[in-house]
């Protein structure tokens, strides 16, 4: 299953990050996991949300350049080589990433990374393929 | 429709006997009532007399802002203040004001050579022009104005800002045509598009745009966003506002007015005259004017001059759209370069919108460092920073091949670079220069 990421460009000042998180902490939305790409000028925020269409909407409304991109999140287990077995299956079967990172969820010994890969349905059937879960929302 | 065949579709010969009249008469009125002009004429040895063909223009000396800002507020007027039924002046945003006086035969010049340019961009009597130039001092509001009387044409008066309001009026009315600076009309389609607007439901047909520089691809842009279509107008209001020359339905070059508006193009740094269809620098005469008249005026505007068989049936001179202003012009590492350039390449980069600034800083090396900021809009962000960086580094590159220089290009958020009602701020120059054009 994929879910959706909000990412929404940042330029590099003072308190722009904050406005993000207000935005959608007043929207009563709740942040499921979060990760900053940025350069000398600017950074993309991309973050996951438990109500993604709803904090879409907000953020949009507060002016913010906000788009939706489809990604995996794969539950694995929270120990050593748990993510290695992952690198190990995209490696072999040519997924190409474009980048990962991990999320809030960590619950009954397993984690939740996020992946996006380059092309996210051949991503997925590996993903199944190799019996590994993909959460479906959060 | 031709608004005046007679004057607009004259033969040049004919045109160059009324011009030489006009002239003749225009350098003895001025030679005796202003004595600005009579100390200037006799420094540099001409007396009216010494003016018997077009060509003995030449020997007149020019006239530049700085003059008039010198003789503010009255020292060019040309006839009693009693005479004077109108006052306007200069956006004053570069130090003190120049005057434009106009008695009631300027005004009906005024309204004759708008109506003109209303014309051509095909307006009559059956159309409703919503006017949002700014009314007041400035000339833009007042000349659309007067020019729309005569013409017949409904009016709606609603001069700049309250977009909102605008684009209501827009819709209640059905006006059929928009007269605003370019800058405000993309400002408007930004703003329609906000309030979920489309512009193919609205009755424009035409744009009158003018009072700043923009280029061909911002007219393309304009064209397709607000669905009508856009024509160039020029003006200053030391000459007498809107309507010194417009676009025609082939929107290739300006028609001038020129039984009233004498143009010369000269060479900048020499004074020399040039023939038609060389670049310099644009000069005016104003041939009719009673109020403040002026002689050889200086614009700092950098244009051509050509004749070509107009399709329109005009055969007055055209200028060709403005390609930018003497004092608009940026040095920068010692290079020439006019905003407008920047935009024009800006629009051709794909999904790149023309909403930028430029920023100009000197380092404590002397050296000129630019940073041309440019807004992400929704159509190009992406949520991979190489995707932004591709974009950035084509921008660098597509300017460095054009212009010749190397700018820092910094993307910024949406509507981070301010919006203006009226000309859009383009440059930011913190550099500490001595201004040109005696500014």
């Amino acid at each position: 299953m994929k879910v959706k990421q909000i990412s929404v460009f940042l330029e590099n000042t003072t308190g722009r990050l904050a406005e993000v998180t207000k935005t959608i902490a007043k929207a009563g939305i709740n942040l499921r996991a979060i990760s900053i790409a940025d350069t000398a000028d600017f950074g993309i925020l991309r973050i996951i949300l438990d109500k993604p269409d709803e904090g879409m909407k907000v953020l949009k409304d507060a002016d913010f350049t906000a788009k939706q991109t489809d990604v995996i999140g794969i539950i694995l287990d929270d120990q050593p080589g748990g993510l290695m077995k992952v690198m190990d299956i995209f490696n072999r079967d040519g997924v190409n990433i474009e980048y990962l990172y991990s999320s809030l969820i960590n619950e009954k010994g397993s984690v939740v990374i996020i992946f996006k890969v380059e092309d996210i349905d051949h991503g997925l059937e590996i993903v199944e393929k190799a019996g590994l879960e993909a959460i479906a929302s959060f | 429709m031709i608004y005046n065949k007679a004057i607009e579709s004259m033969n040049l010969a004919q045109m160059q006997e009324l011009q030489l009249e006009r002239l003749k008469e225009l350098v003895k009125r001025v030679y005796e009532k202003v004595p600005f002009y009579k100390k200037k004429f006799d420094r540099a040895g001409v007396k009216p007399e010494n003016i018997q063909t077009l060509a003995d223009i030449s020997k007149l000396p020019f006239t530049t802002k700085g003059e008039m800002r010198e003789t503010f507020p009255y020292g060019l007027l040309a006839c009693s203040l009693d005479d004077v039924i109108e006052i306007h002046t200069s956006s004053g945003t570069t130090g003190t004001p120049v005057v434009a006086g106009y008695t009631e035969n300027d005004r009906t010049l005024w309204s004759e050579v708008m109506a003109r340019c209303l014309a051509m961009a095909g307006a009559d009597k059956t159309d409703t022009l919503q006017n949002a130039y700014g009314y007041g001092l400035f000339t833009g509001g007042l000349g659309v104005h007067h020019g729309a009387g005569p013409l017949g044409t409904t009016i709606i008066p609603i001069s700049s800002g309250n977009t909102q309001k605008q684009l209501q009026y827009m819709q209640d009315f059905k006006s059929t045509v928009l007269t605003c600076t370019p800058s405000y009309s993309l400002f408007m389609a930004e703003v329609a598009n906000e309030m979920g607007l489309d512009f193919r439901d609205f009755d424009l047909k035409a744009g009158i745009f003018g009072a700043e520089p923009w280029s061909d691809n911002m007219r393309v842009e304009i064209e397709k966003k607000l669905n009508l279509k856009a024509y160039d107008i020029y003006g200053l209001t030391e000459i007498i506002g809107p309507g010194v020359s417009c676009e025609c339905e082939e929107q290739n070059g300006l028609h001038i007015n020129e039984d009233f508006f004498y143009p010369e193009i000269i060479d900048a740094e020499t004074g020399e005259v040039l023939p038609e269809g060389e670049k310099g620098e644009l000069v005016f005469t104003t041939l009719s004017r009673e109020g403040t008249p002026l002689i050889r005026y200086r614009t700092r505007d950098i244009t051509w001059l050509f004749r070509d068989n107009c399709s329109c049936g005009r055969t007055t001179v055209k200028m060709h759209r403005l390609l930018g202003r003497n004092d608009d012009m940026l040095i920068i590492k010692g290079v020439n370069v006019f905003p407008s350039q920047i935009e024009n390449i800006l629009m051709k980069i794909e999904n790149t919108e023309p909403h930028y600034q430029i920023i100009i800083d000197r380092e404590s090396t002397q050296l000129d460092n630019v940073e041309l900021q440019v807004e992400v809009e929704e159509n190009f962000f992406s949520d991979e920073t190489k995707d932004l960086e591709i974009i950035r580094r084509k921008i660098h590159n597509e300017m460095k091949q054009q212009l010749g220089i190397s700018l820092n290009i910094k993307l910024v958020e949406p509507k981070s670079i301010a919006r203006s009602m009226g000309k859009a701020r383009r440059v930011i120059d913190k550099r500490d220069l001595p201004k040109a054009g005696g500014k």
